[in-house]
């Protein structure tokens, strides 16, 4: 178990409408509209809050200390702040921090704020910027780059082949269904299984719809100490344990690696929090998913499934709304991405499954425990555990 | 040692990151910079909390999160809050030197704001002095229509 100086729960949840565009707001505006529903949803007043966190992706809308930038909007006027990035992650890194930070004592209050207004600058040049000058940059493809799947693809029969690639497209749909019942998720549409397989191919099996959209929006997150978040809220979600689990950056050895930094995480996550039996002890698991296929290799990972279960899982209907273990209820990363955002969505949408106030995308069963993914490059991996009864 | 020394015995790889930006200005910003293109009017915004009139005007009052939408039409005249004289050539300078960058409080408005002097004798400029904006003829609804502020 790990130690925690006190208890940490989530009493504020804000999201935009995420959308393509939002010319009509400044990046200054979006973050408000965010910070103004957090703290809407808590009752409280920027006045309450004691620190502010923010955090997105460097190089993508060019702009240098954007946590000063954006003080109009995010309510950090005269507060303490800080301002984090860590890529793919950094909307789970920024909840991971801000828990860090309110349970040493250091301020019992704490907003934090992920976003990305993609529409304002160039994602994949911006990527490129993390590749190694001397050996990778000029060959970098931005988020499609990656031959993970070669040695497994190449042991498979067209027969499997052909199966994987409908079950892909089920998912894809499932997600999509999902998403149309979430109000703020940016693809909103009915897909159909066709629709998915004749797709444009990207990068094979990759195909246009099995990947994530580039959105505009923010989310944000008020945290508060126990002794506080009793008071604000009635529905408080707390965080039980996260843990971060990274590779060597930038080095063409870490194909080698023996376990993935999702299974090394979800192991440290499940032993430190007594889980033997993830798929019975953790009722929902919001999952960074940039495409589908990833969503389903993962499943394998983070959830220690035998081989073939997830596919078995996805044909099933196990994964969906209604399923005994719902995955992205909200319609995941491959429906939603604003980038510095998207790990916090996760989270937010995890305690929102636990409050019971997702609304139409809201899982029938009772959910006490749920579980957060984030990724980022290269295979950054975070978990954080939320639950509805308060950790001991 | 300068960099070409280096160069005879340190490999290097040159690198350059060319990315596209572009910012949109919103609906509330829009206004703002309408108005000074086809009008020549200067809006600020005032806070109904704080009662402060704000230039450059901005949606959110950054100091109690109040919504604003009081658009205050200021005077082109203004006062000089600071200045600083620059001698020096970078590429990224909007004119050739010496530059003379000011902070101009419009009268009406409580906030000054940073923009470019000129018709002026750099000897000459003392804070407090009053200056006056000079608009550009092709307007083109940012906040170079402004050209520059001079002496009055
Ligand atoms: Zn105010």
């Amino acid at each position: 178990m790990v130690k925690k100086n006190r208890n940490v729960a989530i009493v504020g949840v804000g999201q935009t409408y995420h959308k393509r565009r939002r010319p009509d707001v400044t990046q200054v505006e979006l973050i408000n509209e965010a910070v103004r529903a957090a703290l809407k949803d808590a009752q409280l007043d920027i006045a309450d809050v004691d620190v502010v966190v923010h955090g997105n992706m460097e190089l993508f809308e060019g702009t240098y200390q954007g946590d000063m930038w954006h003080v109009d909007g995010d309510g950090a006027y005269m507060k303490s702040g800080i301002r984090i990035t860590t890529g793919g992650t950094t909307g789970g890194t920024l909840v991971c921090a801000t828990d860090n930070i309110v349970t040493s004592g250091l301020y019992d209050v704490a907003l934090c704020i992920g976003f990305e207004k993609m529409e304002e600058g160039e994602a994949t040049g911006g990527i490129t910027g993390m590749a190694d000058p001397l050996w990778f940059r000029w060959m970098m493809s931005g988020a499609l780059s990656g031959a993970s799947f070669a040695e497994r693809l190449e042991a498979l029969t067209m027969e499997q082949l052909e199966r994987l690639e409908l079950v892909a497209a089920k998912l894809r749909v499932q997600l999509a269904d999902n998403a149309a019942r979430n109000p703020y998720a940016h693809l909103r549409m009915k897909l159909t299984i066709d629709d998915v397989m004749n797709s444009r191919l990207l990068v094979y099996p990759l195909r246009l719809l099995h990947m994530c959209p580039e959105s505009s929006g923010a989310c944000a997150l008020i945290l508060a100490s126990e002794k506080k978040a009793e008071r604000i809220t009635d529905k408080p979600v707390w965080i039980k344990d996260h843990v971060t689990t990274h590779l060597e950056d930038f080095v063409v050895g870490v194909i080698t690696e023996a376990e993935s930094t999702m299974r090394r995480c979800a192991r440290k996550l499940y032993e430190r929090n007594k889980i033997t039996n993830p798929l019975k002890q953790i009722d929902t698991f919001e999952m960074y998913d940039p495409n589908v296929w990833w969503h389903m290799d993962w499943m394998t990972e983070f959830l220690f499934l035998k081989p073939g279960e997830n596919i078995e899982m996805i044909a099933k209907g196990k994964t969906a709304l209604e399923g005994d273990f719902p995955i992205n209820a909200s319609g995941g990363v491959v429906s939603t991405n604003p980038i510095g955002a998207t790990a916090m969505l996760r989270v937010a949408e995890a305690a929102l499954q636990i409050r019971g106030d997702a609304g139409e995308h809201q899982i029938p069963k009772e959910v006490n425990t749920a579980m957060a993914s984030s990724f980022g490059g290269s295979t950054w991996s975070i978990l954080n555990l939320l639950t509805k009864e308060k950790p001991m | 040692m300068s960099r070409e020394e280096h160069n005879k015995w340190a490999y290097s790889i040159p690198g350059k990151l060319a990315l596209n930006y572009i910012y949109y200005l919103g609906d509330f910003n829009t206004k703002f910079f309408t108005e000074l293109r086809d009008n020549k009017r200067i809006l600020g915004v005032k806070c109904p909390k704080c009662n402060r009139v704000y230039m450059p005007p901005r949606s959110v009052c950054g100091r109690c999160l109040s919504k604003l939408d009081e658009w205050v039409e200021l005077s082109d005249k203004g006062t000089l809050l600071s200045y600083t004289v620059v001698n020096y050539s970078e590429p990224y300078q909007p004119t050739a030197p010496p530059i003379v960058y000011g902070i101009i409080k419009l009268d009406g408005a409580d906030t000054g704001f940073t923009h470019l002097l000129s018709e002026v004798d750099a000897e000459k400029l003392r804070i407090g002095m009053r200056v006056q904006a000079v608009f550009k003829d092709k307007r083109e609804a940012n906040i170079q229509d402004i050209k520059y502020f001079k002496p009055i």
